[in-house]
């Protein structure tokens, strides 16, 4: 008897104790979420999310760079050659494999964030042994879809959500 | 029970400690209630140290003197420097234009942190030569490479700050590391920039940052000196003080060799920072930050080459991060990976060499590092990666096993006595 009462008496120690912690690492918690999320990006930033381009002017294998929340954005006007270039290569051929069609909304224009997915470098168009981009800072290959064929960039370049506004406008965000 | 049982039972207590001090008159009386004069007496006047020690064990003080200098200079730049992307690279030309001596203040920072470099890698040198690392510092060496990191990124982050070509591009570069986590990789690099590139707020985070680190790194310092006057300074013998015919007092004659080194060290760097101060440094980084164009071609600073060209040796991107933090992570495990119970190499012929090895491997690795990443230059950066890890894991534990030490003297005073004799050698350019 004598036992069990002891038992008792320290469950319920144990019970207050566990309760403690508990509401204490919540309460630790709680007060470190806003500071950790303090960094994250604030509401002006977030607001400035979309831009419209005017592509009017973009002559065929011209390729202009917008700058979209703080990055460059690469709209590029395909000729047919590299059309025809990024329509037949081999599934089997790429790192990261992935359909052209798959890439764009309009076959003729290329859109794709102008940050190279290794390390951020910008590529630079119309070099490499692709012809598509070519990034200086560690040799990564892109062709004229975007796609990486040859260097240390593990995936594409990444395709930013846009879309056409009439026939001459595109909405990047 | 009695009274005097009673007394008995109960521990007696001293909350209060004053008395004690060597010292009379104000001293005494200061040093009865704050105890830090004969702390300072003790650890810095009677502290015993190894007579044979070289002008590589300068290298402590000269580091102390660095930081301290990288302190004050950076705190005067603090008054000028504006961490916004609008001012901060025009708040950089008025320092070095309008400020009263502007241009020395921030010429002498940025040298320093080059100096700091070249200072702590001598300081790394020694320890491996000379088997600082062995037991009982295996701690005090831990603490050390976590100084070492410290450096390295209160360094990257300083470097941003000018916000010229190099700094924007080596930001976007060193930050993008990070994207290498698996999974959460792109809400880190997010969290980091508080944008969805560095910009501004990354910025004016890094000016943040940079001053916490440097504090931060005066704080592992302390603990890094702490640690030495716990387990003594090794010496070029690698045998340990057994009586005073073994040991010199700290002051004045260790003093007074640190301040030695510590002028030549400080000439040589007035020298190349009066002469020659933007020679370590990259001439694009006069240019502004511009987001839409990288420079063609990327280096970081001169002492991260090493570093970046093992990241850049491996063609996989978390694998060439993994690689790059553990080249330098892995100097923690040399104290299990070497197990040879004798420190020093002027008694392993084997390991001797194999340090050199390591130091021009170091020297290759730093040429690569700022060498494009394409053809021949790939496959010598690769072998010279591979040696780095070798140096570790195959050579270390493997020349512990199969060399065989040379004959050793009883104590630091017959080591002494067989270096006047000839039958040893040393380092000559930096004994006494």
């Amino acid at each position: 008897m004598n036992e069990n009462k002891n038992k008792d008496k320290s469950t319920r120690r144990d019970f207050l104790t566990t309760v403690t912690a508990t509401v204490g690492a919540v309460g630790v918690g709680a007060a470190v979420l806003p500071v950790i999320s303090q960094m994250n990006p604030d509401s002006s930033v977030k607001a400035l999310a979309s831009i419209e381009v005017d592509i009017s002017k973009v002559k065929e294998g011209q390729e202009i760079t917008v700058l979209w929340r703080g990055k460059p954005v690469f709209i590029k006007r395909r000729t047919k050659e590299d059309i025809l270039k990024a329509k037949e290569t081999k599934m089997a051929d790429l790192k990261d494999p992935q359909e052209d069609k798959a890439r764009v909304i309009k076959e003729e224009w290329l859109v794709v964030i102008g940050v190279c997915t290794h390390l951020g470098c910008v590529p630079a168009g119309g070099q490499g042994d692709y012809s598509g981009w070519f990034c200086p800072c560690h040799g990564s290959h892109y062709d004229t879809s975007g796609r990486i064929r040859k260097g240390p960039a593990p995936t594409n370049l990444e395709v930013p959500k846009y879309e056409f506004v009439g026939s001459d406008k595109i909405k990047i965000g | 029970m009695s009274a005097d049982n009673l007394e008995q039972k109960y521990k007696p207590v001293h909350t209060n400690k004053t008395g004690g001090s060597p010292f009379t008159g104000i001293t005494g009386w200061i040093d009865n209630r704050l105890p830090v004069i004969r702390m300072f007496k003790h650890e810095y006047l009677d502290f015993q140290v190894p007579k044979s020690l070289s002008y590589f064990w300068s290298f402590g003080g000269i580091l102390t003197i660095c930081l301290i200098l990288l302190i004050i200079t950076g705190l005067s730049l603090g008054m000028h420097y504006k961490p916004d992307t609008k001012y901060a690279f025009d708040s950089v030309e008025k320092i070095m234009r309008d400020v009263n001596f502007g241009w020395l203040i921030r010429y002498a920072h940025m040298n320093l942190a080059s100096f700091f470099f070249i200072a702590v890698y001598l300081h790394i040198f020694r320890g491996l030569y000379y088997g600082s690392y062995k037991e009982p510092r295996q701690l005090m060496w831990l603490i050390g490479i976590v100084i070492f990191f410290l450096m390295m990124a209160t360094a990257f982050l300083g470097y941003t700050l000018p916000w010229g070509q190099m700094s924007f591009w080596g930001a976007t570069v060193i930050t993008n590391l990070f994207s290498a986590i698996p999974f959460f990789g792109e809400s880190v690099v997010t969290w980091l920039w508080g944008d969805y590139s560095v910009g501004d707020a990354a910025l004016n985070r890094f000016y943040v940052l940079h001053w916490l680190i440097a504090f931060l790194i005066v704080g592992a310092v302390v603990f890094h000196v702490i640690a030495l006057h716990i387990v003594g300074s090794n010496n070029p013998s690698g045998i340990e003080p057994k009586d005073t015919r073994d040991t010199v007092s700290f002051s004045p004659f260790t003093t007074s060799k640190d301040l030695v080194g510590m002028l030549v060290f400080l000439l040589i760097f007035v020298t190349v920072m009066m002469y020659a101060p933007n020679y370590l440094g990259h001439p694009d980084n006069y240019i502004p930050a511009n987001p839409l164009v990288t420079p063609p071609h990327i280096v970081p600073e001169w002492y991260f080459l090493p570093f970046y060209a093992i990241l850049r040796s491996i063609p996989d991107k978390l694998m060439g991060v993994i690689a790059m933090v553990s080249s330098i992570a892995v100097l923690g495990l040399l104290p299990w990976l070497d197990f040879s119970k004798v420190r020093s190499s002027v008694f392993r012929p084997i390991w001797k060499q194999c340090v050199f090895l390591f130091v021009l491997n170091f020297f290759v690795l730093m040429y690569i590092g700022a060498a494009p990443a394409e053809g021949i230059y790939l496959v010598i950066g690769r072998i010279a990666t591979a040696f780095w890890f070798a140096f570790f894991f195959i050579l270390a534990p493997l020349v512990s096993i199969v060399e065989k030490p040379l004959p050793m003297p009883e104590s630091i005073h017959e080591f002494e006595n067989w270096k006047k004799q000839g039958k040893i050698k040393t380092i000559n350019i930096f004994s006494k």
